[in-house]
């Protein structure tokens, strides 16, 4: 029998892959954006898993809108990459300190 | 004409003429400034003199305000005139011998090329000194008394060109503030206890203070009458030139001759006496007021009179004789006696200005020189200066008969009788006063007049009597400082013509209350019984034994008191003093404020302090921005988590 907690723990340790991920990843501006999607994507997980188990709709609709405004963001940051590589030839995220003080 | 109107005339005239002699002087040229202010100051003068006249055969008092300038909290700040008997004999002094000295101008003033300013300055200056002895309230009597004070500091350094004139024009300004900040904080405690402006309404409340006690110092309460008396007179020793705040007067003949006979004998340095006696209400509560009067005058009557004795400079002998003269009126009222402080204020006002003119008139002849040492002998070339000189010298050191005598003798008289604490030392210092002054003034006539002629050739050969404006205005001051004292004596100081301006209080010497008096001729032959007329005697005969008989004797005593001559000579070291430690100190402090306050603590510390303080911190702080996304969302995490930590343990 699956429970809610086998898919909150699975949304949980989907959030954490996605945190390491972010944290462990030096080279590729492109792998943060894929983490951040899929941080997204493990909330996305509590919201149908909680509607599933409590027998409301709404969690499942607030999903739809997630996943728009994911779209809505990676092409943003995908667009937003595409202009950095012309600028910089290049996308490791080693090399983007413009900002430290 | 109505009283009203009279009294604006009176003010008017001279402000007028000085406004278009001052501002149009180049239109109106020299002749026509002489003639506009002359003209308006001989209006003034008529309209005194006819008020004078009203007051004299009984008119009533007039006190009203021509403007309110403002209202505030209960407080009317007014424009309005007080004339009463007081007041009237003022404006005819003042206005009097500003007209002598007008028409004196337009001959030692011939060659200058300030010429109309000149004129607007004198005029201003009567001007202002009408609107000083005609106001009824405290506000005005402050712009009256600065006004005069501006006026003077013009005239000291009239020749602007001159470093010792701006220097002596600086000095006379600044001690004159020190003394005015007694004067306003007096003001100000006035209106503080009394709520009003008015004279009369103050003098009215003022018996109600005496029972009120303010505490200047912990634990020791003092009198808020005294407190007000007291610092009223330190706008008086300011003004009046008391010590130790005299240091500005002899400085100040600096100025020419006119505004020296005009300002700094005759009329504004009478201003605190003038002032202390319109207070006479007031100041006849207070006696330790009184008491701090009559030491402060008696001080400055003799010993301001010892430095006549050393000077050289034919002007500023004079300086010293009315500081000292200065000193016998502030003891008349010291000792309570305010109508012969008055009437020797009046006496003192003719003479006075008589010896400044002559001395101007002989400054004239000898091409600017004032030097007494350079002259002698003068007397067979300028007979009118020489017997009006003369005629003034002997009034100023109390020859029987001359006004000075008269109110001088009064003087010694009252001091004599008087109950207030310390009227003995008063009464020798005042005593002996009248040696010194019979001394410096004959040394004076004799160096000026007498004895071997000590010019160089050049001068000699154009030695003439002045023209007849210079001397005119001599004769027509010499002739009051023969008669005044005489025909006024008996009213003015035994009589009751100051009843009603001039408290008669409690302190008052029983010698000058009517009851003795028997007419002019009876005081005159009472006189020989008293010491005075010996000291004065002695005096003369003391000059013209060093200065006629053995003029090499002066040298051999100066040599042989050298300590005291050096003494004298440097002035009792009272601008040693001024000058080394009340101005070094106040520069020094200043230096320090400015090197340590504004430099150090507030551009170092505050300004750059503080610019620095956030560049060492941003320069701390600043490495904790790496740049890298990841610390970024790093810190990001760590806080959401910490935030919601907190959430969950909260609830």
């Amino acid at each position: 029998m699956i429970t809610l907690t086998h898919y909150l723990m699975l949304a949980g340790i989907l959030f954490a892959i996605a945190v390491a991920g972010i944290f462990l990843n030096r080279k590729n501006v492109i792998l943060l954006l894929m983490c951040i999607e899929l941080m997204l994507l493990a909330v996305n997980f509590n919201f149908v898993a909680f509607s599933r188990f409590r027998g409301l709709l709404d969690g499942q609709i607030f999903v739809f809108f997630i996943l728009t405004v994911a779209a809505a963001e990676a092409a943003i940051g995908l667009a937003i990459l595409v202009v950095l590589f012309r600028q910089r030839q290049s996308i490791n995220v080693e090399e983007l300190d413009a900002m430290k003080g | 004409m109505s009283m009203h109107q009279l009294c604006l005339l009176i003010v008017l005239a001279p402000l007028i003429a000085a406004v278009v002699a001052g501002l149009g002087g180049r239109y109106v040229g020299r002749s026509g400034s002489h003639w506009l202010c002359t003209g308006g100051v001989a209006v003034s003068f008529a309209a005194s003199g006819w008020i004078l006249k009203q007051m004299v055969d009984g008119a009533p008092v007039f006190n009203e305000a021509v403007y309110t300038w403002a209202v505030s909290d209960g407080i009317r700040m007014e424009v309005g005139f007080l004339i009463d008997h007081l007041t009237a004999l003022m404006m005819t002094v003042v206005s009097f011998v500003s007209l002598v000295v007008h028409v004196y101008t337009i001959g030692y003033m011939k060659d200058d090329p300030g010429y109309q300013r000149f004129f607007a300055y004198i005029s201003l200056f009567t001007f202002s000194m009408l609107m000083l002895v005609m106001s009824n309230n405290f506000l005005q009597l402050f712009f009256g008394w600065e006004a005069v004070g501006l006026v003077s500091y013009l005239l000291i350094g009239f020749w602007f060109k001159r470093p010792t004139a701006i220097f002596a024009s600086l000095k006379a300004f600044l001690v004159n503030r020190i003394g005015d900040f007694g004067f306003i904080m007096g003001i100000a405690a006035v209106v503080y206890y009394t709520g009003s402006l008015n004279y009369v309404e103050v003098f009215e409340r003022a018996p109600s203070m005496l029972g009120l006690e303010i505490f200047l110092t912990p634990g020791e309460p003092s009198k808020p009458i005294t407190l007000i008396c007291v610092s009223l007179f330190l706008g008086a020793m300011g003004k009046s030139a008391q010590v130790p705040l005299h240091v500005w007067l002899p400085d100040s003949m600096e100025g020419p001759t006119p505004i020296s006979a005009l300002i700094h004998a005759a009329t504004m340095v009478t201003a605190g006496i003038f002032m202390v006696a319109r207070m006479s209400p007031l100041f006849e509560l207070s006696k330790d007021a009184l008491h701090f009067m009559i030491v402060i005058g008696a001080t400055t009557a003799l010993f301001m009179g010892f430095l006549g004795v050393v000077n050289n400079d034919i002007k500023r002998v004079i300086a010293y004789s009315t500081l000292s003269q200065l000193g016998y009126m502030t003891v008349a009222l010291g000792a309570g006696a305010y109508g012969a402080g008055i009437f020797h204020l009046m006496t003192h006002a003719f003479f006075k200005a008589l010896l400044f003119l002559a001395a101007g008139s002989v400054i004239i002849a000898m091409h600017h020189e004032q030097d007494m040492r350079r002259m002698g002998g003068l007397r067979r070339y300028m007979p009118i200066t020489y017997w009006t000189c003369l005629i003034g010298s002997l009034a100023l050191i109390g020859f029987p008969g001359l006004s000075g005598f008269f109110s001088k003798d009064i003087i010694i008289d009252a001091v004599k009788h008087s109950e207030i604490e310390g009227s003995s030392y008063a009464y020798w210092c005042v005593l002996l006063g009248v040696f010194v002054t019979a001394l410096y003034s004959f040394r004076l006539v004799f160096m000026t007049f007498h004895g071997r002629e000590r010019m160089d050739e050049h001068t000699r050969e154009q030695l003439h009597e002045s023209p007849w404006v210079v001397t005119l205005p001599l004769i027509a001051l010499a002739i009051p400082s023969v008669f005044i004292g005489w025909l006024t004596v008996g009213p003015v100081v035994f009589g009751d013509f100051f009843a009603g301006s001039i408290s008669q209080g409690a302190h008052i010497p029983a010698s000058i209350i009517g009851e003795e008096f028997h007419g002019p001729a009876e005081f005159l032959a009472h006189a020989f019984a008293s010491p005075a007329l010996y000291f004065a005697f002695a005096g003369i005969v003391t000059a013209w034994y060093l200065y006629l008989k053995r003029p090499d004797l002066p040298e051999v005593i100066s040599t042989r008191y050298a300590r005291l001559y050096r003494l004298l000579v440097n002035k009792y070291y009272f601008d040693w003093f001024n000058e080394n430690v009340v101005a070094a100190g106040a520069r020094s402090f200043g230096t320090g404020l400015w090197k340590r306050g504004d430099e150090a603590a507030i551009d170092g510390v505050l300004v750059n302090g503080t610019a620095r303080a956030i560049g060492a911190i941003a320069a701390l702080v600043r490495h904790v921005q790496t740049g890298y996304l990841y610390h970024y969302a790093f810190a990001m995490i760590i806080g959401l988590s910490l935030l919601l930590g907190w959430m969950l343990l909260k609830s």
